[in-house]
């Protein structure tokens, strides 16, 4: 690949939500085995920036780029590199845990084996339970859905809005590790969290005020 | 293109996987159609004249309420529970997706209307020449009703209440349908030439097959940002 490195930037990012300025003038700037984490108060915009660093949500001004070029320009390219873990997870209550995943993989166009399948969802701890359906699973385990999807995703950017909701101790350091390998392949990672993240490697904190 | 239909198979196979599951919710619209036109005979006059000359209104009014009655479902849960926020940052074209979800709602909605109808028009005495017209014109019109109200349900699933803006906003546009199908099996009923009728529905249909995927994908964008 003769793409730049992969770097996710921000340049002067505003967002207005319902008539008040959550923030502006807002830039940062992530490297290949980096964790951006973005910290702040209840209400000051964490999700927000999240859902415009990952193109859900245009910004009200300024722009972001991934590898350089703004994501808007180069949507699909930008969207088969990114994974995101959202608040709600995107699984469906009446599908199993394997039918959850080979849908969410189908969608990203993503090839798979069975054998990495059932890998992914033994790193999670979810081994036998392929056939539950998510309805009938906690909500840490529904979490850990989630991760095994972010596992397979082979996605550069991790955007992860608070990964540690609903997760046990194991599950904390499950996804500390996972972080941890994701750098150190070249991935890149931004997360909201109210928790002290055990990282490391660079982590980069940023306030909102 | 290959890799498309990947996306596009996975989703629709999905989503009709899920309507079996659902299947007592997805009989309701079935059964409201169901239901009225049964009605009329009982409610109206079993006069075998007059339900003939009612007959095409009867049945395209009941599949347009129950059209518009399954929309909502058409992508509500997905947006609840973030499914949405996934497929718009698939890689795939969010209307090549759209276009899954509408073909399955059309599958378990538009489908068994289509069933159903010959035998709903044997009900209400409607003449063998008009029963396949009838049978034509729901074949074109039903994909475009759901397809038409693909892009009310992208504009409204943000909103809480959304039911009656839905109601207001895809109304005006059934319309159209409801006239040039009616219009249609009557004159087929009178024996007449109807062939005008059925190119323009299926004029329709190919205008909003290439236009209404591209609409909704932007209004869901919209509805989600």
């Amino acid at each position: 690949m003769n793409d730049p490195e992969p770097t996710l930037q921000a340049r002067g990012l505003e967002c207005v939500r319902s008539d008040s300025l959550l923030f502006s003038d807002l830039n940062l700037s992530v490297r290949a085995g980096q964790v951006l984490q973005i910290e702040g108060p209840n209400g000051s915009g964490k999700t927000s920036l999240l859902r415009i660093l990952a193109g859900l949500t245009p910004p009200s001004d300024g722009e972001v780029l991934w590898r350089g070029e703004n994501i808007a320009r180069r949507r699909s390219a930008f969207l088969s590199e990114v994974a995101y873990l959202g608040h709600q997870l995107g699984l469906k209550a009446e599908l199993s845990v394997e039918e959850n995943l080979r849908l969410s993989l189908a969608l990203n166009g993503l090839s798979f084996s069975h054998e990495s399948l059932a890998e992914a969802l033994r790193t999670v701890g979810l081994t036998g339970r392929e056939d539950t359906p998510a309805r009938a699973l906690s909500a840490g385990q529904r979490q850990r859905i989630a991760l095994a999807r972010l596992i397979m995703s082979s996605a550069k950017l991790w955007i992860l809005d608070e990964p540690f909701t609903a997760l046990d101790v194991g599950g904390v350091s499950l996804v500390e590790t996972l972080l941890e390998a994701h750098l150190s392949c070249g991935g890149l990672a931004v997360l909201t969290s109210h928790q002290t993240v055990r990282i490391d490697r660079r982590l980069v904190k940023l306030p909102l005020a | 293109m290959r890799q498309m239909i990947g996306p596009f198979l996975a989703l629709l196979k999905r989503d009709l996987l899920l309507a079996f599951r659902h299947r007592g919710e997805l009989a309701n619209p079935l059964l409201f159609f169901l239901i009225v036109v049964t009605l009329y005979p009982l409610g109206v006059s079993p006069e075998e004249a007059l339900l003939r000359k009612i007959a095409p209104g009867v049945i395209w009014i009941a599949a347009l309420l129950a059209a518009l009655y399954s929309l909502e479902n058409m992508f509500r849960s997905d947006f609840d529970d973030g499914s949405l926020e996934q497929m718009a940052l698939s890689p795939y074209p969010l209307s090549l997706l759209v276009l899954a979800k509408v073909l399955a709602h059309w599958l378990v909605s538009g489908l068994p209307m289509l069933l159903l109808a010959p035998l709903l028009a044997l009900f209400l005495a409607m003449p063998t020449p008009a029963l396949t017209v009838l049978e034509l014109t729901l074949l074109i019109g039903t994909p475009l009703l759901s397809l038409i109200g693909s892009i009310g349900v992208a504009l409204t699933v943000g909103l809480r209440r959304g039911g009656i803006l839905l109601t207001l906003l895809v109304l005006p546009l059934y319309i159209p349908v409801l006239i040039f199908a009616t219009n249609a099996v009557s004159a087929a009923a009178a024996g007449m030439a109807v062939t005008g009728q059925l190119y323009f529905l299926a004029a329709m249909l190919v205008l909003a097959l290439t236009l209404v995927p591209l609409a909704t994908a932007a209004a869901l964008r919209i509805s989600l940002s």
